[in-house]
């Protein structure tokens, strides 16, 4: 979809090359994350792409066509772009600014405002906040009009410099979670340039690790990178923590749940020690026809001589086939128990993840 | 000719005369803000998007401002007639140049990068990006300007008296010629008086040409 080839960006003066001879190939659907220090042209390169930064040789193709002989006006209309300051237009509405695009390549009002309303719907924008002026606007509020507005004209491919940068890491979490739910519906074509490993991690399909001068060390899926780092610069830039960070790219659907203690309602109290006893445990989980009501221990079985569901107590927390590894993690490390339990939909219970089974991940 | 502060009695007297000498006094400094605007807009523009003609321009319009006003009149009347409203046109426009020019250009200057980044990014010409996001923006420095210079331009206007224009000026010379203090108060009290409405009514203006500016208070 997007290809660079020997492309290099050079300045006069002493700051000199920006980017040497970069060649990337991005597929359609996909988003990369372009991730390096400070210098590394991350950004540069990003704005070659759509010509904001003219490209010094080498060659730029966007679905085929040529970009460096295409009207850079044209192209950039076609283009989805969001900066780190998100630059809504001042003096323009919300609902102004989110039409920009559409109105500059000449949709008539009936189409723009048809859309608008389904990016209000995609966004969960607040409906009273469409004839408000940015300023008075949150945050994290501008920053999703912002990807909204790129997003209006339906444009193939996004450009997104830093886009959560500038945002509470709070608000950032829930944007970049959002994006995530987006993106798996819409596929768009996506370069995304963070400093942020962490982010990039957690969005790219393939993460691009430059070094000063455009170098790329690394580029490959973020798993591949988390395990199997091309060099010392790829292995220091990801930093320390490796395993836990693959750990928040597996979901617990990706691996098997544990057997754990299991007692049905009714069972007689010698029955329900003993499945607590052949896993080591001093407690079991009660579970009628599948369905998890909560936790009993041995006390509370020993003294009522049975399972009574009367005296079932909730897990404090659960985990779910969509949570990560990691998340599964901070549920073992911070219960009581120090075992996760997993349901699927409708409290259907699952089995178990202990710490042991987690570490095995990490190692592999 | 009389040692009276200030004689109600003329004042009522001459009410006719007063409201021609501020029609008068207003039509002479609409006229020069006026072309000075025209004037200076458009040289703005250029000196904002071609830098190397900043300097020049504001060295011009510089040197004409720090001539003092009396004597711009002076050498001005054997060249356009002594006593024309043409002189005193001259001079009162060339005063208001370097105000606006200055004013524009900080006003689009103080355009914030990102704005006209992501204009440039979402396939705005140049063109559009300059009257379209740009100069909406420079609005408020641009008003700024004008308000000045119609502020200046007012209080200007009562020296061209000396060459027979002057609007209300023409009482405070009248008034310094014959001692008479109510003349004097009248020309200068009404003069201070047109700046100060003129001033709010500029600032009005500027609220009107920009709405979004109103909307400051940001939610958390």
């Amino acid at each position: 979809m997007i290809s660079l080839k020997n492309v290099t960006k050079r300045y006069g003066g002493a700051s000199g090359v920006a980017v040497e001879d970069l060649s990337l190939d991005i597929n359609r659907g996909e988003t990369v994350v372009l991730v390096g220090p400070s210098g590394c042209g991350k950004t540069t390169t990003m704005k070659m792409i759509n010509r904001l930064i003219e490209p010094t040789s080498g060659s730029l193709t966007v679905d085929g066509v040529d970009v460096l002989h295409q009207d850079p006006v044209k192209l950039r209309r076609g283009i989805g772009y969001v900066i780190q300051s998100i630059g809504l237009l001042p003096h323009r509405t919300i609902e102004e600014n989110i039409g920009t695009v559409p109105r500059l390549i000449g949709w008539d009002e009936e189409h723009i405002n048809a859309r608008i309303q389904e990016l209000v719907e995609i966004f969960q924008l607040d409906r009273e906040m469409l004839s408000r002026y940015p300023s008075e606007l949150s945050g994290g509020q501008r920053q999703r009009v912002g990807v909204a507005r790129a997003l209006a004209a339906d444009p193939p491919v996004m450009l997104m410099d830093e886009p959560f940068a500038a945002v509470d890491p709070i608000v950032r979490e829930r944007l970049q979670d959002q994006f995530l739910e987006i993106q798996s519906s819409l596929k768009k074509t996506i370069v995304f340039v963070t400093h942020d490993i962490d982010e990039a991690i957690k969005l790219a399909d393939r993460i691009a690790i430059l070094n000063v001068g455009g170098v790329i060390e690394q580029y490959a899926p973020p798993e591949e990178i988390l395990s199997e780092p091309a060099n010392d610069f790829v292995k220091s830039f990801v930093g320390r923590e490796r395993g836990l960070k693959r750990l928040a790219l597996v979901k617990v659907a990706d691996i098997e749940a544990e057997e754990g203690p299991v007692v049905a309602p009714g069972d007689p109290a010698p029955r329900a020690i003993a499945e607590m006893e052949k896993y080591g445990f001093d407690w079991a989980s009660v579970v009628e026809d599948g369905e998890l009501l909560g936790w009993v221990d041995r006390a509370m079985v020993e003294s009522a001589g049975k399972v009574d569901p009367a005296d079932a107590r909730p897990f404090s927390s659960y985990v779910t086939a969509k949570n990560s590894l990691r998340e599964a993690l901070e549920s073992i490390v911070t219960s009581r128990t120090r075992v996760a339990v997993v349901v699927t939909e409708g409290q259907r219970y699952r089995g178990v993840l202990t710490l042991e089974r987690i570490s095995k991940e990490i190692v592999s | 000719m009389t040692s009276e502060l200030f004689r109600w009695d003329w004042f009522f007297d001459h009410l006719d005369e007063i409201w021609v000498l501020t029609v008068e006094h207003l039509r002479l400094t609409a006229i020069a803000v006026v072309i000075g605007f025209l004037v200076s807009f458009p040289l703005g523009v250029l000196a904002y998007r071609h830098n190397r003609i900043y300097g020049p321009i504001t060295a011009v319009t510089g040197i004409l401002y720090t001539i003092p006003s009396l004597a711009l009149f002076m050498i001005l009347g054997p060249l356009t007639g002594t006593l024309s409203t043409t002189t005193a046109e001259i001079g009162l426009v060339s005063y208001t140049l370097l105000i606006i020019i200055r004013n524009t250009v900080a006003g689009f200057r103080g355009v914030p990068d990102d704005v006209k980044e992501a204009a440039r990014g979402m396939g705005y010409t140049s063109r559009q990006s300059l009257w379209k996001v740009e100069l909406p923006l420079a609005i408020p420095a641009i008003v700024a300007g004008v308000r000045i210079a119609t502020v200046t331009t007012i209080g200007l206007v009562t020296v061209t008296a000396y060459i027979g224009q002057g609007g209300l000026g023409i009482y405070i010379l009248e008034g310094l010629q014959r001692f008479f203090n109510t003349q004097i108060f009248i020309g200068a009290g009404l003069s201070m008086l047109l700046a100060i409405i003129a001033e709010r009514a500029l600032v009005l203006a500027e609220r009107w040409l920009t709405p979004w500016s109103r909307a400051r208070v940001g939610a958390s």
